[in-house]
C-alpha cells in the first residue's frame, strides 16, 4: 500500500511530499525523502521488540510504568521535563500542563540549539519569512554556520537554491548562493561563493557587515582576525544591499559558538539594517522536526519560548537559571522526564552525570543512550508514522502528521496524559 | 436550569431598555419560562446584558504568538498564577491563551474574533483556540494580498474567485473575509507599498480599489454572515483619511466593515503631524447604511502593535527604534510587530486618543459602531471598561481631556461634545451591535433561543468599576464567574463558515500550489475533527 503527501517529521524542513510504501507491518520505501528521511522512515517503520515500559531495565506493564513514573514525579521537589523536539504539539501541550501541576521546570532542545535565536528575537526582533517566500523571491541566499547538505539535505532543492518560484522562474540560475562557515563543508559545493571565517569570529564579521551596510568606513585593521579581507566583506555587504530579496539561514555555527545570542543578535540587526536598502529575511535552521512546535506551544501557554519555571505557580523565564544544562549541572533537578530527545548523548558530561543520579523517566520511540540509563523507560509510537499530530516547520508553518502504520505502543501524548491525570491525583492527596 | 430575577435588563435587539425582567435558562439557551427547580439569582440592583462580543482583536495565531515570545518584559510584570480550577499564564498586552480566555470572561465578554489570520497558519490559530478557555471564538482570513485572488481579479475570473474564496474559508475554518492594506503587503515583500487605492500592484495588474470591490462582491454572492472586513491602505499616515473615504466609496453600496477607523482618520501631509478628519468620515458613515466600523481606541500606556500590515510595522519601528518583527507569508500575506508606548503628552498619541472618542461621539447610530481597541494595538482589551466610562461620563471625560496634550485636543472637535452614552447604547456597541454585524443570530441578545451568555453587573456610579468587575458571568447557561473569580473552567465553541464551491476550482488551486507553495495542497486544509473541539458552523 502507498500513502502520498506524507510528512517526514525528522528535521525542521518537515517535507510533506513523501510517498511511503507499506508492506505488511513495515515501511519499505519513502520516495522523495532525503537520506536522513529515508533512514527515519525505514528504521521507525518496522516492528520493535522493546517492552512498552521498563523499570530499572525490567519489563513491566504500561500501567505499572505509569504508576511508578507518576509517583516519582509527584514525590520530587524540583522536577524537570525536557526534550519534546521530536513529538507532536498535542504531546507538548500536555507536557506543559504536567510541568505546571508539578511546579517544576520545562525546557526543550531549543535551549541547546536555537535558544540564542529566541533571545535575539527578544532583544531586537526578527525580520523573517516563510520558506515559500525564499522559493518565490530570493535572488540572494546565504547560509551562515549551517551545513544544509548534511543537516537538512532537501533544504536547497525544495526551498532555497534550485527551487523555481514566482519571481525566480529559472531557479538556481536566478540566485546567488553564499556559504559562510569556519570550514569547507560539503555544502560549499552548492554555493557560488564560499567565505571561510576564523572560528569564534562570527560576531565580528556580522558587526563589520552591519557597519558597512550602514555606510560607515572601515579600515583593514578593524576587520583583522575575522578571516575575511575588507574587500570580501565589502563585496558581501554590497551583494546584500543590492539584491531584490535576500535571505540568511542561520545555523548552529552561530548559536552554539562563542558569543551565542550576541551572534544571533548581530545577525538579526544586520538584516534589519539592510532594510534601509532592500528586502531581506533571516530564518534559523531549526534542527528537529518539531522543535519549532515546542517553542510555539510554550509561547502560547506560558508566554516564553523555552526554559520555563513553574515553582511559584506561574511561568517564569530565565535562560541560565531554568535551562536544562544549568539545572542539571548545578545538581538542582531531583527528577526528570525526558520526552522524545536524547540528552545523555548530547548534553555536557556534568549534566549527564546528574541525569544518571536522579530518577529519570524517558519516553522514546527507540532505544537511546537516555532510555538505557533511565530508571523508567517507555517505548512510544512515532509521531508521523504510528501517530497523528501537529508539527511546526522551521518557518512556523503548522502541518498535520499522517499515521501510516498501526502500533501497539501508546503515543507520547497518551503516556503524558495518563501521567498528568495520575500526578494530579497524587498531588491532591 | 437557571432563573435570574429582579434585574434591569438591557437587550437592545428586543428594544428592552432597563426593564425589570426575568431571564430563564435551560440547556445553555434562553427559554421563555421554567418549571421546577434550579438555581435562582436575585439580581436586584443589578444590570443584565448579553455577554460581550469583541469583533476585532488579535488573540491567536502566529503573529500573536511571536509577539508573546518576543516580549518577556511584557509578561514579567503580570503573572497569572494557577488555581485549583484554572491554568497559569501571563498577561499584559499579549496574554497567554489561558489568561486571554479568563480575562475576557472576568470582564463579561463571552465571544471574541481574531481579526487577521494568514490562511497558511489557520491550523496554528485553531490550536491556540483549543487552549483559550471560556469564550467562543473565530477568526477572519487574510485575503487582500492573496496572489491567487489578485490573479483572478486581474483576469476577470469572477466565478473562479468566488469558488476559491469559499474553498479558502472551508480550508481554514475561518469566519470572514479580511482585507489588510490591499496590495500594499504584496509590494512590501519587495520592500514597496501602495500609497493610494488606485496604485497598481506591480506584477499583478490590479489596484487596491479592485481588490476591495471584488472581494465585497464575492462576500455578497457567498452570503457570508459578516461583510468584508477592511483594514484600509495607509494606516497611521497623515492624510490617510482620503484613502479611507475612497475605500468606503469603492464599496459602492455593498456592505463593508471598516476596522479600527481611528487609525485611518488623519488629515495633514504624509510625514507631517496629523489632524482629525473624523467629522467628514463619520458624516459619510452616518449617511451610508452599508457601512459599519469599529474604533481601535488608543489608551495611554505600553502595548504591542501587531498587524498584517508589514510596511506599517516597519514605519513604527523606524519612528521608535524599538524591536521589530516582520514575517512575510508565501502567496498570501505578511505581518509586523513592534512594542509601542502611547504617551498622553505626545501630540500624535493624544490626537489618536481624541480621534477614537470623536468617532464614538459623532456616529449617530450606535448599531453601526463597535467598541474595540484593536487589542492590543490601541490598548489591551482589559481597558474596555475605561472606554465605557469615557463614553458614559461627560465629567470624567472632561477631566481626562485636561491631562493630555492640549495642542492636540484643541485641533479636534472633542471638547465640543456633551454626548453621553446610556447603558442601552453601551449594550449596543459592546454586544448587540457587534453580534449583528457578525451575523450571529444566536448572540448579542436575550431572546428565546439565544445562547445563554449573560453578564450581570452591580449597578454603580463609576462605570469603569462596574464594567471591569461583573458580579456574574454566565456562559451557555453555566455560572462561570462569580464576584470576579472563575468558578469553573469550560471551553467555548469555534465559530466558522462553510460556503459551498464548485470542486472544479481545485484543479487550478492545486496547480498554483505545486508551483508556488511549499506545502502540499492535500496537507493544507484544517481538519475539523482534529482542530475544532467544539465546532459551530454559522450560516
Amino acid at each position: 500500500m502507498q500513502y502520498d503527501h506524507v510528512v517526514c517529521a525528522f528535521c525542521g524542513c518537515d517535507c510533506d511530499d513523501i510517498s511511503v510504501t507499506i508492506d505488511g507491518d513495515r515501511i519499505t520505501q519513502a520516495k522523495n525523502a532525503c537520506v536522513l528521511g529515508k533512514a527515519w522512515f525505514l528504521s521507525h517503520g518496522r516492528p520493535s521488540d522493546l517492552p512498552v515500559a521498563r523499570i530499572e531495565g525490567q519489563p513491566v506493564s504500561l500501567d505499572e510504568g505509569i504508576e511508578a513514573a507518576a509517583r516519582s514525579l509527584a514525590e520530587s521537589r524540583y522536577p524537570l521535563i525536557y526534550g519534546l523536539s521530536s513529538t507532536s504539539c498535542e504531546a507538548q501541550r500536555k507536557s506543559v500542563a504536567l510541568a505546571e501541576v508539578l511546579g517544576g521546570c520545562i525546557d526543550c532542545c531549543t535551549s541547546v540549539c536555537h535558544g540564542p535565536s529566541g533571545m535575539a528575537l527578544q532583544g531586537v526582533g526578527e525580520p523573517t519569512c516563510t520558506l515559500g517566500e525564499v522559493k518565490n523571491r530570493a535572488d540572494l541566499v546565504i547560509y551562515w554556520g549551517s551545513n544544509p547538505g548534511e543537516s537538512h539535505p532537501r533544504h536547497m532543492a525544495r526551498y532555497a537554491v534550485t527551487a523555481k518560484g514566482m519571481f525566480i522562474p529559472k531557479g538556481r540560475k536566478d540566485r546567488t548562493v553564499i556559504l559562510v562557515d569556519v570550514r569547507r563543508t560539503p555544502s560549499a559545493g552548492a554555493a557560488d561563493i564560499f567565505l571561510q571565517i576564523n572560528p569564534g569570529k562570527d560576531f565580528e564579521a556580522l558587526w563589520a557587515l552591519q557597519a558597512l551596510v550602514n555606510g560607515q568606513t572601515l579600515d583593514s585593521d578593524a576587520v583583522s582576525g575575522i578571516g575575511l579581507t575588507l574587500e570580501q566583506l565589502t563585496s558581501l555587504a554590497d551583494k546584500m544591499m543590492h539584491c531584490k530579496f535576500g535571505v540568511l539561514f542561520a545555523g548552529q555555527g552561530l548559536t552554539q559558538t562563542r558569543g551565542k545570542h550576541f551572534n544571533t543578535s548581530a545577525a538579526f540587526l544586520l538584516i534589519r539594517a539592510i532594510h534601509r536598502h532592500t528586502k531581506f529575511a533571516i530564518i534559523p535552521m531549526r534542527g528537529h522536526g518539531n522543535v519549532t512546535g515546542i517553542d510555539n506551544v510554550l509561547g502560547w501557554q506560558t508566554g516564553y519560548p523555552f526554559g520555563v519555571n513553574f515553582s511559584l505557580g506561574y511561568p517564569r523565564f530565565n535562560p541560565g537559571e531554568y535551562t536544562v544544562v544549568d539545572l542539571l549541572s548545578r545538581g538542582e533537578t531531583d527528577a526528570a522526564l525526558v520526552v522524545a530527545a536524547d540528552p545523555v548523548s548530547s548534553l555536557p558530561a556534568r549534566a549527564v552525570r546528574r541525569l544518571s543520579e536522579i530518577p529519570m523517566i524517558a519516553l522514546d520511540t527507540h532505544e537511546s543512550e537516555t532510555t538505557r540509563i533511565a530508571r523508567i523507560a517507555f517505548t512510544t509510537a512515532t509521531a508521523g508514522i504510528h501517530a497523528e499530530g501537529t508539527v511546526y516547520r522551521m518557518d512556523n508553518i503548522p502541518i498535520r502528521l499522517r499515521k501510516v502504520l498501526s502500533s501497539s505502543y501508546p503515543s507520547d501524548e497518551e503516556v503524558i496524559r495518563r501521567l498528568l491525570v495520575r500526578v494530579k491525583e497524587l498531588k491532591a492527596c | 436550569m437557571l432563573r435570574i430575577i429582579n434585574g434591569e435588563v438591557y437587550d437592545p435587539i428586543h428594544n428592552i431598555d432597563g426593564e425589570i425582567r426575568e431571564i430563564c435558562v435551560r440547556d445553555g439557551y434562553i427559554v421563555s419560562s421554567l418549571e421546577g427547580g434550579g438555581r435562582t439569582i436575585d439580581a436586584a440592583g443589578m444590570v443584565i446584558m448579553p455577554g460581550g462580543v469583541d469583533m476585532h482583536c488579535h488573540i491567536a495565531g502566529p503573529k500573536v504568538n511571536t509577539a508573546r515570545k518576543m516580549r518577556p518584559e511584557d509578561h514579567r510584570r503580570d503573572p497569572v498564577p494557577k488555581t485549583s480550577i484554572t491554568r497559569s499564564g501571563v498577561g499584559k498586552s499579549v496574554p497567554s491563551t489561558f489568561a486571554t480566555g479568563y480575562r475576557y470572561a472576568a470582564m463579561g465578554y463571552t465571544s471574541a474574533f481574531d481579526a487577521a489570520v494568514p490562511p497558511m497558519a489557520a491550523r496554528h490559530a485553531h490550536e491556540e483556540f483549543s487552549d483559550t478557555p471560556v469564550i467562543d471564538k473565530g477568526f477572519f482570513v487574510l485575503m487582500g494580498n492573496n496572489e491567487f485572488i489578485m490573479q483572478q481579479i486581474a483576469a476577470g475570473e469572477r466565478e473562479k474567485l468566488r469558488h476559491y474564496v469559499a474553498w479558502l474559508l472551508q480550508a481554514t475554518k475561518g469566519y470572514a473575509i479580511k482585507i489588510v492594506n490591499p496590495g500594499g503587503v504584496e509590494l512590501w515583500k519587495f520592500r514597496g507599498n501602495v500609497h493610494s487605492i488606485d496604485d497598481e500592484v506591480t506584477g499583478f495588474g490590479v489596484t487596491p480599489r479592485q481588490i476591495i470591490a471584488s472581494l465585497a462582491e464575492t462576500n455578497t454572492e457567498l452570503r457570508l454572515p459578516h461583510p468584508v472586513h477592511i483594514h484600509c491602505n495607509n494606516l497611521g499616515i497623515a492624510g490617510n483619511w482620503q484613502a479611507t473615504l475612497e475605500t468606503m466609496k469603492a464599496l459602492d453600496g455593498q456592505p463593508g466593515h471598516l476596522a479600527h477607523v481611528q487609525f485611518h482618520s488623519y488629515g495633514g501631509r504624509p510625514g507631517g503631524l496629523f489632524t482629525s478628519r473624523v467629522p467628514e468620515l463619520a458624516e459619510y458613515v452616518n449617511t451610508h447604511a452599508n457601512l459599519t466600523v469599529d474604533i481601535g481606541q488608543v489608551l495611554f500606556g505600553d502595548t504591542t502593535s501587531m498587524t498584517g500590515d508589514g510596511p506599517l510595522a516597519y514605519m513604527l519601528h523606524q519612528i521608535s527604534g524599538r524591536k521589530w518583527v516582520n514575517v512575510d507569508v508565501e502567496c498570501e500575506e505578511g505581518c509586523g510587530i513592534v512594542p509601542i508606548e502611547y504617551k498622553d503628552k505626545n501630540y500624535i498619541h493624544a490626537t489618536q486618543w481624541a480621534i477614537g472618542l470623536e468617532w464614538f461621539l459623532l456616529v449617530r447610530d450606535p448599531w453601526r459602531i463597535a467598541l474595540s481597541t484593536d487589542h492590543p494595538n490601541g490598548a489591551s482589551f482589559v481597558a474596555y471598561p475605561q472606554i465605557i466610562r469615557l463614553l458614559m461620563d461627560r465629567e470624567y471625560r472632561k477631566e481626562a481631556l485636561k491631562k493630555v496634550n492640549p495642542k492636540a485636543i484643541a485641533k479636534t472637535s472633542l471638547p465640543d461634545h456633551d454626548r453621553e452614552y446610556s447603558l442601552f447604547e453601551i449594550a449596543i456597541v459592546t454586544r448587540a451591535g457587534p453580534a449583528r454585524m457578525l451575523g450571529l443570530g444566536h448572540k448579542g441578545h436575550l431572546g428565546v433561543g439565544a445562547d445563554a451568555d449573560i453578564t450581570i453587573y452591580d449597578k454603580q456610579e463609576d462605570k469603569e468599576q462596574m464594567f471591569a468587575n461583573p458580579r456574574y458571568v454566565i456562559k451557555e447557561g453555566q455560572v462561570l464567574v462569580e464576584d470576579g473569580h472563575i468558578r469553573q473552567e469550560t471551553y467555548g465553541k469555534t465559530l466558522f463558515v462553510s460556503p459551498s464551491y464548485d470542486v472544479a476550482v481545485e484543479k487550478d488551486i492545486r496547480e498554483f500550489f505545486s508551483k508556488y507553495y511549499t506545502i502540499e495542497f492535500e496537507n493544507y486544509p484544517v481538519q475539523l475533527e482534529h482542530y475544532l473541539p467544539r465546532p459551530h458552523e454559522v450560516k
